[in-house]
């Protein structure tokens, strides 16, 4: 095989894509369609609950679209980070919309469904043998935080993807996965050089985003070769230059030339960058170092506790003047209050009260490098997260109560502080990512068990399934 | 001296995962990107600066084939903890416009 094409439908699958793009995608005949299902991007809340960050019927949208090109190409469909945090309560989600496409359309293909969802006694067993490590900065882990966890899943690399096509998987809907192992996979598969495939990989799993201009979240195509690659976006107003892709390498990485993945790094120092036309870029010179020991990253969500808010604003000079004494005299007016209602049943230490203030360092907070406020008013939002909802929303309630009425010594008299345009917000259960640290697994699989579907539009059927390592 | 703001085609600012912050600082052509990296004026120590860091906690890249500017620095608080600001950090960068250019 001299070359291996790769098509990259979207950047999320959910997030979209323009029919006629894909479809001239399509006609250069890929090899493979690959498609990012998830981030950590949009927040805890998506892996902590099992929802998923884009609506349902646009991930169907999506996948059926993918799907029905992929079946009728007769090439492998690859989706990673199924339903946004890719634990195992997305990926069935996933799954069943993938049997629900099949039935409505009548595609028979064979399926396999990769789970990236960590079981607990296996964390605790690696983490006993010194065998999780943290990265840099990580929160506090250890069997306690296992234990809290609504769910942790580890970022599957390339060779779970590989162990499915070799079992003739036409379809592999996987958990969370490293964006790029999607498209790397069949390159590496097919002994390509590392360093492309990887690389090719890092720009097709955004979709059209390294193009000049993105009008709207489109398709992407890379034909890579045993020297080089290029790539270029189907949609023919779509341009990439050698710079655009270049500036890829930057979007969200802590660092632009390094990528670490879990079986090396892949190294752009050294990458070239060539106009081909006007609208595709060829790049060499990338380079692939190995890892001397394989890692896996993990990702996890513990419920925070749940929240409410209540907005208010401020108008009168004299308290904006003061906003910060103001501030930490309401907050023990609050914690008063809340003591003589709870008494012993609630201490201090169980419950968060936080009152953010826009117009002062309600983006920033403790980056805010301007000190002074020249604001003629203050929005100031009051949250409280706490053991229970109904404990968050009597404290919410407390708060607007305490917050109204407050004294400044300018005024003499009864005030009313705070301008509220509703009442508080019941925001439910929050989330908090709860782990930054990489396990070093005997085998890339282990982590990863693997069932296989002979799906048919009547149903799926099991052909072989492994349990949870 | 010009405000970096008004030399640089794109300034922004983005997660790298929930626990980095990114910050890139792009430019429309070589000229203008050479001037701004040979002035010394955008560095570890002024992103640093700007943010009330530690020159250590700043990493910090030049990418001339982007013909960008690159910083990271940790996150205060972590995405989307009770505190975080910011989910997506995405408005964390208008301190690096005001970096003055010689």
């Amino acid at each position: 095989m001299d070359e291996i094409r790769i098509l990259s439908p979207t950047g999320v699958c959910g997030s979209g894509f323009v029919e006629s793009s894909f479809e001239a995608a399509l006609a250069q005949k890929p090899h493979v369609i690959g498609c990012d299902g998830g981030s950590t991007d949009p927040g805890p809340a998506y892996l902590g609950s099992g929802r998923t960050a884009f609506p349902k019927e646009a991930i169907r949208r999506d996948l059926r679209l993918m799907l029905l090109g992929a079946r009728r190409l007769k090439i492998p469909l690859l989706l990673g980070s199924a339903g946004t945090g890719g634990n195992d309560v997305q990926l069935e989600g996933v799954r069943q919309l993938v049997q629900d496409i099949a039935a409505a359309e009548g595609l028979t293909f064979k399926l396999a469904v990769i789970h990236a969802e960590q079981n607990k006694d296996y964390l605790k067993k690696r983490l006993r043998e010194g065998r999780v490590r943290p990265l840099a900065p990580a929160p506090h882990f250890d069997e306690a935080v296992i234990d809290r966890s609504e769910h942790i899943v580890g970022m599957m690399g390339a060779e779970p993807f590989i162990r499915a096509l070799r079992a003739g998987a036409e379809v592999v809907i996987a958990g969370r996965a490293s964006d790029t192992a999607i498209f790397a996979a069949m390159p590496v598969m097919h002994g390509f050089p590392e360093g492309l495939a990887w690389h090719a990989a890092k720009i097709l799993e955004c979709g059209a985003a390294s193009v000049v201009m993105r009008k709207t979240p489109d398709c992407m195509f890379a034909w890579l070769r045993q020297d080089h690659f290029v790539v270029e976006a189907p949609d023919p107003e779509l341009r990439c230059t050698p710079q655009s892709i270049a500036s890829h390498s930057l979007y969200e990485n802590a660092d632009p030339f390094r990528l670490v993945e879990c079986s090396g790094t892949l190294d752009l120092t050294r990458s070239l960058y060539e106009a081909v036309t006007a609208r595709s870029v060829k790049v060499s010179g990338s380079e692939f170092i190995p890892a001397e020991r394989y890692t896996v990253k993990l990702e996890g969500a513990e419920r925070a506790g749940y929240q409410s808010i209540l907005i208010g604003s401020i108008r009168d000079p004299f308290i904006i003047r003061q906003i910060d004494d103001w501030t930490a005299r309401l907050e023990e007016k609050i914690h008063a209050r809340v003591r003589m209602v709870y008494g012993e049943r609630l201490k201090r230490e169980d419950y968060l009260l936080f009152i953010r203030i826009y117009g002062k360092n309600g983006t920033m907070g403790a980056l805010e490098p301007v000190k002074e406020i020249r604001s003629h008013e203050l929005c100031l939002s009051f949250e409280v997260t706490a053991p229970t909802q109904e404990i968050a929303s009597t404290i919410a309630s407390i708060i607007r109560h305490q917050a109204l009425h407050l004294p400044i010594p300018e005024w003499s008299g009864l005030i009313t502080a705070v301008a509220c345009p509703y009442n508080h917000l019941d925001r439910g259960a929050v989330y908090r990512f709860n782990v930054n640290h990489v396990v070093e697994p005997d085998d890339p699989c282990e982590m990863f068990p693997m069932e296989l579907f002979e799906v048919t539009a009547a149903s799926a059927r099991a052909l072989t399934a492994e349990a949870a390592a | 001296m010009t405000a970096l703001a008004r030399l640089a085609r794109l300034i922004r600012s983005k997660n790298a995962g929930p626990f980095e912050l990114t910050f890139d600082i792009m430019f429309e052509d070589e000229q203008t990107y050479e001037r701004v990296k040979r002035s010394g004026a955008v560095s570890r120590e002024a992103v640093a600066r700007c943010y009330g860091l530690a020159a250590a906690d700043v990493k910090f890249f030049f990418c001339d084939n982007a013909l960008a500017i690159k910083a990271s620095i940790p996150r205060p608080v972590f995405q989307g903890d009770p505190r975080d600001s910011d989910g997506h950090g995405g408005q964390q960068y208008a301190p690096l416009m005001d970096i003055e250019i010689p």
